[in-house]
């Protein structure tokens, strides 16, 4: 019996020695530095090939980037999770009130590259150009637009003509963009669009159903879509999403990215982002799809 | 109580240290902690769920709106709606659609294994069916998105494949497993006498599963139902993925929806704690813990009864 005890005590010995080192092992990585970046779904990619590259210039200091939507990622910056929140429209007024009451700083908004926002359609279908006012009417709560044929196209494989809509979850930067910049200040979404959680699905769901249409940040355009030009209203000419019209603001739907620090950076996150806004760093923009700063 | 711990300590505890009988002492307590601590946890869910609810509850609920009202707009800027009849009818229709496909297959399968089969076929089959609840709900979810969604069109003619149907097929596949291993042990447990009196009166073994062997496991059979409904109303990721995540009411299989436990999954991360949209999605979560609560507690109540049948 005592024997058994003996044996006991030193396995209970072994575990509490097997939980010292792993908590020592996770606590003892003291001499890097692990930056938090979370939120935009549309910034993702572009944040994690930042991370990566980054890698290469300050071996020190790693970046964990998650997605999750610009929404998610302002609330990460409001509970103090986060070193840098990501997001793809400006913050709100409440919202930067939270972050100064909870965390006793303002929210600093840093613009890291510039998007445009595409409408894109099916390859089959044979639609070319539209107008704001009819994306608004396809929409839109109060819009009317049910049919590919009241735009007066026909698509080829799409059953009845119904129009799909594709739209992005409620905490997408770039799903309040489009609704306030297309639907119109207060407006909002009809119910019974199928919401997608990312930019790339609402790509991957558009180019697999013809009766679709969707809207994205410029870097997810892939070839399997038909990206749409965009005419402000009937007396203008339609603009393609290109980055010399998004950089000039000629094209309806561009938009600043923004990264969001606690009160003015410092330190390792200062280094992290002066390095962004470097040529180096917007080298990796314009390689990611989107537009350059300058 | 007392008296369990004299009898332990009476004749075999004669020759034990002190030490020995504290540690014992201990051991009970610790094995006791660990039975309450499943209600402990339960109770404690439900109360958070209820607590970061409550301020909502108590407040602005409308609980007209909250459960007829189709429209959930929680991030509108002008006018803020929480109705969730969209939602719950969203669950019922693919929860519905699943069992519709879930228990034939389900129960049919369960039967098969237990009086039809022996030896290595029944086996491999039941480890084939486990293996079917192994498969991880984002790969269903996967499936779904890739695969399932270009056959409906296809096959259909429907406008877009994520939809009820879609969802329906994963849920069910999803149910399957637990049905068959459940319902298979009901199956089993009926007394062998049952099967023999049958046999002996002439009935062939169809006549003796359907006419004796089903009617006795009646309850049991029910739970196993039961249970692949709970699996099914709870599941959030594959339907996610599968249904389209559209609010509005289904008309036909071929419409896209939004289920609660969807709705919760996509927006909880988003919202500020202690807002109303997050106050309000947890109420959406206390409406599904009612909901799963009403199934497994008959599941349960249920699974009870055939015990007591059986004693």
């Amino acid at each position: 019996m005592d024997g058994k005890r003996i044996k006991g005590g030193a396995r209970a010995a072994a575990l509490i020695g097997t939980l010292c080192l792993v908590w020592a092992c996770s606590g003892g990585d003291s001499g890097r530095v692990l930056l938090q970046n979370k939120g935009s779904d549309t910034l993702v990619n572009l944040a994690q090939a930042w991370a990566e590259n980054y890698r290469a210039v300050k071996p020190a200091v790693a970046i964990a980037v998650s997605g999750g939507g610009s929404g998610t990622g302002i609330a990460a910056l409001i509970n103090g999770t986060v070193d840098i929140a990501n997001a793809s429209r400006e913050m709100h007024p409440e919202e930067k009130e939270q972050v100064s009451a909870r965390n006793g700083k303002d929210a600093t908004e840093h613009r890291v590259a510039r998007d445009a926002i595409v409408v894109y359609v099916s390859k089959d279908n044979p639609l070319d150009k539209i107008k704001l006012a009819d994306l608004a009417c396809i929409y839109a709560e109060d819009g009317t637009c049910q049919t590919w044929t009241s735009l007066g196209v026909e698509v080829p494989g799409c059953a009845d003509q119904k129009i799909i809509r594709v739209s992005r979850q409620s905490n997408s930067g770039t799903y309040e963009f489009f609704r306030d910049a297309v639907l119109g200040k207060g407006k909002d979404f009809k119910l019974g669009s199928r919401d997608m959680q990312g930019s790339k699905d609402v790509v991957d769901l558009v180019s697999k159903t013809p009766c679709a249409i969707g809207y994205s940040g410029m870097g997810y355009i892939t070839s399997d879509v038909k990206v749409l030009c965009l005419a402000k209203d009937a007396s203008s000419p339609c603009v393609a999403p290109t980055p010399e019209s998004a950089r000039s603001g000629q094209y309806p739907l561009s938009r600043w990215l923004y990264m969001l620090t606690l009160g003015d950076p410092q330190g390792e996150v200062k280094g992290y982002l002066d390095w962004i806004l470097s040529p180096a760093g917007q080298k990796i923009v314009v390689d990611s799809g989107f537009v350059p700063v300058n | 109580m007392g008296s369990d711990r004299e009898h332990a300590g009476g004749p075999h505890g004669l020759g034990r240290s002190r030490t020995a009988v504290a540690a014992e002492r201990v051991i009970e307590a610790l094995i006791r902690i660990c039975g309450f601590s499943a209600i402990f946890f339960v109770f404690s869910i439900f109360l958070f769920v209820l607590l970061s609810g409550s301020d909502f509850i108590v407040h602005r609920l409308d609980l007209r709106e909250f459960l007829f009202s189709a429209e959930w707009v929680p991030t509108s800027v002008s006018n803020k709606r929480y109705g969730t009849l969209a939602l719950t009818l969203g669950t019922f229709s693919v929860t519905g659609l699943a069992m519709l496909i879930a228990v034939p297959f389900g129960l049919g399968a369960a039967i098969f294994v237990s009086e039809f089969t022996d030896g290595k076929v029944k086996e491999v089959l039941k480890v084939v069916i486990e293996l079917l609840a192994a498969i991880p709900s984002v790969v269903w979810g996967f499936v779904g998105l890739v695969i399932m969604n270009p056959l409906i069109i296809a096959i259909f003619d429907a406008p877009i494949g994520l939809n009820v149907l879609n969802g329906g097929i994963l849920l069910g596949l999803m149910s399957v497993p637990i049905i068959v291993s459940i319902g298979e042990d009901a199956i089993k447990a009926v007394p062998d006498s049952y099967r023999e009196a049958s046999m002996a009166m002439g009935a062939t073994r169809w006549q003796t599963t359907v006419h004796v062997l089903l009617p006795a496991a009646r309850s049991g059979l029910l739970a196993a139902v039961l249970l692949g409904v709970g699996r099914a109303i709870g599941e959030t990721i594959a339907v996610l993925m599968a249904t389209g995540h559209a609010v509005q009411i289904p008309h036909s299989p071929l419409d896209s929806v939004r289920t609660l436990t969807a709705t919760i999954a996509s927006e909880l991360g988003e919202t500020a704690r202690g807002s109303d949209h997050y106050q309000a999605l947890f109420t959406i979560g206390i409406l599904l813990f009612v909901l799963t609560f009403v199934v497994n507690l008959s599941a349960d109540l249920i699974v009870r009864g055939v015990r007591g049948e059986q004693r």
